[in-house]
């Protein structure tokens, strides 16, 4: 579905990627944990077009989209819930799922509307508020409805669970895992590298720009070295 | 009372005009957070080029669409190639470049043409229609009624129709914008050819009134940002009422004080929205929770 090869990117002249690799086939959720500053949040910049990339390629869906504008790889299938939410403010929590689906004007829009709405229930009852005023836990469910109102083929996570309450944490990773029954395969990166393994089918340790390890969800949460740096058992 | 009657017409006719204005500031600004200070020459570009075509010739109907047309032109064009260029610059930048494009508009348009003033006839004569004792102009009514149809029209634009929603995502948060799918290069386009075209349409409807001619533009971008501020930046509803008000102000100003002030309560507006009610009537209040 998606694969990354020898990605690197650069803010001004300080390369923040040095050459990553990876792979998310169709139907999985795969994860990318690490500390703060590894290079997660700069990857999926990329992936979603936003931020420019000094070398390598990304394939989506046996298409290079490399140099595809961000704009664009919506409509390819590509979405992303972008990290500090980057909800429209000013607009109503309708207008905004609304707007996730731009690219579209059919009857789905509706059907996927109450379909958000079924998800995210308080959502629907705060639908004529303005989106400024949701608290962070509203406002990151609204990010991640409005990323699915695109009818995404691989949704983009960036740090669904950050700042929010453990209760909330909860119920954002488990609508995430509930999307593979919706045929959308995830890539999550996330800092609760535990939270994220539980729910992953494989994951990648990111450090300082590189890929350091990867594999199962099931073999990282066991190995030992992760549990010491990330997991803290 | 037939006085004041005859300075609430004419406060009407000059809100309006003003209006219109303020109605152009409304898109760039919600798309960009910009205010465009250019919005002046726009409504001079539409006059003089109607002014010109129609001198050459040409039907007045199809001069003013040319001047509609080409006006939107030169907005897209101040877009690609003063404003893109800066994008990423603080707003504040921003304001001060369309300062600089309104001054190059301005001498552009005196080389182009010339220093005089110019008109050219009134779409439906100049018979004064005689209302509750006082005098209007049938010109007026056309000023009074592009007010209120742009006014409809872009009302309609921003609360009922996606791309409407689009230009006030895009200045909200541009990467989001891009992120559902937007072009966010082609809504400033779009923003700009709008704004430029209402100026242009503004200057159609009120030269045979007030006059054209190259440096018009100045005071009218200054007194239609003060009706944009009383009424509050960015919506429509409140350049309508804040351009109407102002007006009104000012032909009372005129009409029972000196018209000697009339020019100076436009920046008393100014200065007492910005003390008084920085969002202006209609403004957002902003409430923002991180």
């Amino acid at each position: 579905m998606l694969s990354v090869e020898k990605l690197h990117s650069a803010y001004g002249r300080i390369e923040v990627l040095h050459g990553v690799d990876l792979e998310v086939n169709s139907g999985e959720i795969v994860t990318v944990v690490g500390a703060n500053g590894a290079g997660k949040t700069t990857l999926l910049k990329c992936l979603s077009g936003i931020q420019p990339v000094t070398g390598g390629r990304i394939d989506f869906r046996g298409e290079a989209i490399t140099t595809v504008p961000a704009f664009k790889r919506l409509a390819r299938g590509l979405s992303q819930s972008p990290e500090g939410r980057q909800i429209f403010t000013n607009l109503s929590v309708e207008e905004n799922l609304r707007l996730g689906a731009f690219l579209f004007s059919d009857e789905r829009v509706t059907a996927d509307m109450d379909d958000a709405f079924a998800m995210f229930p308080i959502l629907k009852q705060k639908r004529n508020q303005m989106a400024g005023g949701l608290s962070g836990g509203q406002q990151q469910m609204l990010a991640i409805a409005r990323a699915l109102m695109g009818r995404p083929h691989c949704l983009l996570l960036d740090e669904p669970s950050m700042g929010l309450a453990p209760l909330l944490v909860a119920q954002i990773f488990e609508v995430v895992e509930s999307l593979k029954a919706r045929d959308v395969t995830v890539l999550l990166v996330e800092q609760n590298a535990f939270g994220a393994l539980k729910i992953a089918d494989r994951g990648y340790v990111m450090e300082t720009g590189r890929v350091t390890m990867s594999g199962t969800a099931a073999d990282l949460i066991a190995d030992p070295r992760i549990r010491e740096a990330y997991l803290g058992i | 009372m037939d006085a004041l009657m005859q300075f609430l017409l004419s406060g009407m006719t000059v809100g309006a005009v003003y209006a219109l204005v303020a109605l152009g500031f409304t898109i760039i600004y919600n798309a960009s957070d910009v205010v465009n200070f250019a919005q002046g020459e726009f409504v001079m570009l539409g006059g003089m080029i109607t002014v010109f075509a129609h001198a050459a010739g040409l039907p007045l109907p199809l001069a003013a669409l040319i001047a509609i047309v080409l006006t939107a032109l030169v907005g897209v064009a101040l877009n690609k190639l003063a404003i893109e260029p800066a994008r990423g610059a603080p707003v504040v930048s921003l304001i001060i470049i369309t300062i600089g494009a309104s001054i190059v508009i301005r001498g552009a348009a005196q080389l182009i043409f010339d220093k005089q003033l110019h008109r050219f006839p009134s779409f439906s004569g100049d018979e004064p229609i005689r209302l509750l004792g006082a005098a209007i102009l049938p010109q007026s009514l056309w000023v009074v009624g592009g007010a209120f149809f742009i006014f409809i029209g872009l009302w309609v634009f921003f609360t009922k129709t996606l791309t409407g929603k689009a230009v006030l995502a895009t200045a909200n948060n541009r990467l989001a914008a891009q992120l559902v799918g937007i072009n966010t290069g082609w809504v400033m386009t779009l923003s700009f050819s709008l704004s430029a075209a209402i100026g242009a349409l503004a200057g159609v409807l009120v030269t045979p009134i007030t006059l054209v001619a190259y440096d018009v533009g100045v005071g009218l971008a200054l007194k239609g940002f003060a009706a944009a501020m009383l009424g509050g930046m960015g919506n429509p509803k409140g350049a309508l009422v804040g351009g109407i008000l102002l007006g009104l102000l000012e032909a009372m100003t005129a009409g029972y004080l000196s018209s000697q002030y009339k020019d100076a309560v436009a920046f008393i507006v100014i200065l007492a929205v910005l003390f008084a009610m920085p969002q202006g009537i209609f403004g957002a209040k902003r409430t923002e929770r991180v």
